[in-house]
């Protein structure tokens, strides 16, 4: 049985007719296209499928994609492209914090939200905050050096 | 790891919700972020899937007289951002930002993690530590308040019937001055807790006059350590106190071995847990309280 929903994905509104029981990773990936959005442990574990729904990150391996119908996604490909890298995406390159990649989108999207709430003034706050986003490469220290440099040039949060 | 065939329904209200879990191998979704996963390794395949998330009356923390009252649907995340909850309550802060990662926090509710019960998990054990209610709305249209000794069963089994709702969690306020501490160890940052502590002390110049102590992952439901707490009502508190206090901790305990620790770890590990915390609220009391404190 299929649903219609109406969605809007990196600012772009879109219609589609999914089963109720479609992740809203597979709908990304599959019915969007949109490859950015990585599945590494489908059960909400490795944060490699976090994506920004309505503004806040989410795992996107645990949401149906009918349950975002009306609502607002962002992934990975909003940041920037390849020939335009995004402000996070430069400073990650200028420190290698990455190394296959394969959790890097997930990461990205993590830390913008961290630039945005948490005061993370010492690197133990960077890695707790980063905790739910498992890179099997191990490469965390050079992760970590980018997310201090892109709280150093930010400056304290709001309150 | 794609989960089974099911149908979906969002109702807008309580009155339809109710409808549609009638009869139906039906099971309700807020956050999903414990159903999800069942239901992506089959261990869960309801037929109907009611997504409660647009019910507007289950949203929300309101501050009523006697009471705070949490929508079933709010968020760990939005918990973690209360003004009125980080003044009031804020061993609550202490707790949830322990629960899980930024990602789930966003999605995950209070009544979801009530109603799932882990027994390490943190909501279950702060709602039996605050001794709050649980506000239900029975299959038949019925609402009913229940305490925590009679919600919490088992290891994810509550009192709620087939068709039931949980629709709120009233915290009674606490008035006056009183310590409250929590800690959890765990074998990575948002795992669930090996084992978890709660504590909440009050003082009467040298004496103390109120103590709860709530601990997690030992039994099959979150443990109010009755032992302790007599032990240390009326007494002056030091570090001896403390220490056998926590010793007594443990007497109504029964842990099993699981794959995350053995039964005797966790008897190990427990009373230093309590100690810590019970010291901790101690400071807080006497920060707060400046009779005690002098």
């Amino acid at each position: 049985m299929q649903v219609e929903i109406c969605v809007t994905v990196n600012g772009e509104s879109c219609i589609e007719h999914i089963e109720p029981r479609l992740l809203l990773s597979d709908f990304l990936r599959e019915n969007l296209g949109l490859t950015g959005t990585h599945v590494g442990c489908e059960h909400g574990v490795c944060g490699a499928c976090t994506v920004k729904v309505d503004g806040s990150v989410a795992r996107s391996c645990l949401m149906f994609a009918v349950q975002v119908d009306g609502s607002t996604i962002e992934t990975v490909e909003s940041l920037g492209s390849v020939k335009s890298l995004g402000y996070i995406q430069k400073v990650f390159q200028k420190h290698h914090a990455l190394q296959c990649g394969f959790c890097t989108p997930g990461v990205l999207l993590t830390v913008e939200e961290m630039l945005d709430q948490l005061p993370l003034e010492t690197d133990e706050e960077i890695r707790d905050a980063l905790s739910g986003n498992l890179c099997r490469c191990t490469g965390y220290e050079h992760i970590v050096r980018a997310v201090r440099e892109l709280v150093d040039a930010r400056g304290p949060i709001k309150e | 790891m794609k989960p089974a065939k099911f149908h979906y329904i969002r109702p807008l209200t309580l009155t339809d919700a109710l409808k549609h879990l009638q009869g139906t191998d039906a099971q309700i979704i807020a956050g999903g972020q414990s159903l999800v996963p069942m239901m992506n390794f089959r261990m869960a395949q309801p037929e109907t899937l009611v997504d409660i998330t647009k019910i507007a009356e289950l949203k929300g923390i309101h501050e009523e007289d006697d009471v705070i009252r949490f929508g079933a649907l709010v968020t760990h995340t939005e918990v973690l951002q209360s003004k009125l909850i980080e003044s009031q309550f804020p061993v609550i802060g202490e707790a949830i930002a322990q629960v899980a990662h930024i990602a789930i926090r966003n999605r995950g509710t209070i009544g979801g993690s009530v109603a799932h019960a882990d027994p390490s998990a943190e909501w279950p054990l702060l709602v039996t530590l605050l001794d709050a209610r649980i506000e239900i709305l029975r299959s038949d249209g019925e609402r009913a308040i229940v305490s925590p000794k009679s919600f919490f069963i088992g290891p994810l089994v509550t009192d709620l019937g087939e068709g039931d709702i949980l629709t709120a969690i009233h915290l009674p306020k606490i008035k006056g001055a009183v310590g409250m501490a929590f800690e959890e160890v765990a074998q990575r940052a948002g795992d669930f807790a090996v084992v978890s502590v709660g504590a909440i002390i009050r003082m009467d110049k040298e004496a103390i006059t109120e103590v709860r102590i709530a601990i997690g992952g030992a039994n099959d439901t979150a443990y109010r350590s009755v032992e302790a707490e007599a032990f240390l009502l009326g007494k002056t508190p030091s570090s001896v106190l403390l220490e056998e206090a926590a010793k007594k901790a443990i007497d109504g305990l029964r842990p099993d071995d699981d794959i995350h620790a053995s039964a005797a770890y966790r008897l190990h590990l427990i009373p230093k847990i309590v100690q810590r915390v019970l010291h901790k609220a101690l400071l807080r009391v006497a920060a707060k309280d400046q009779h005690y404190a002098s």
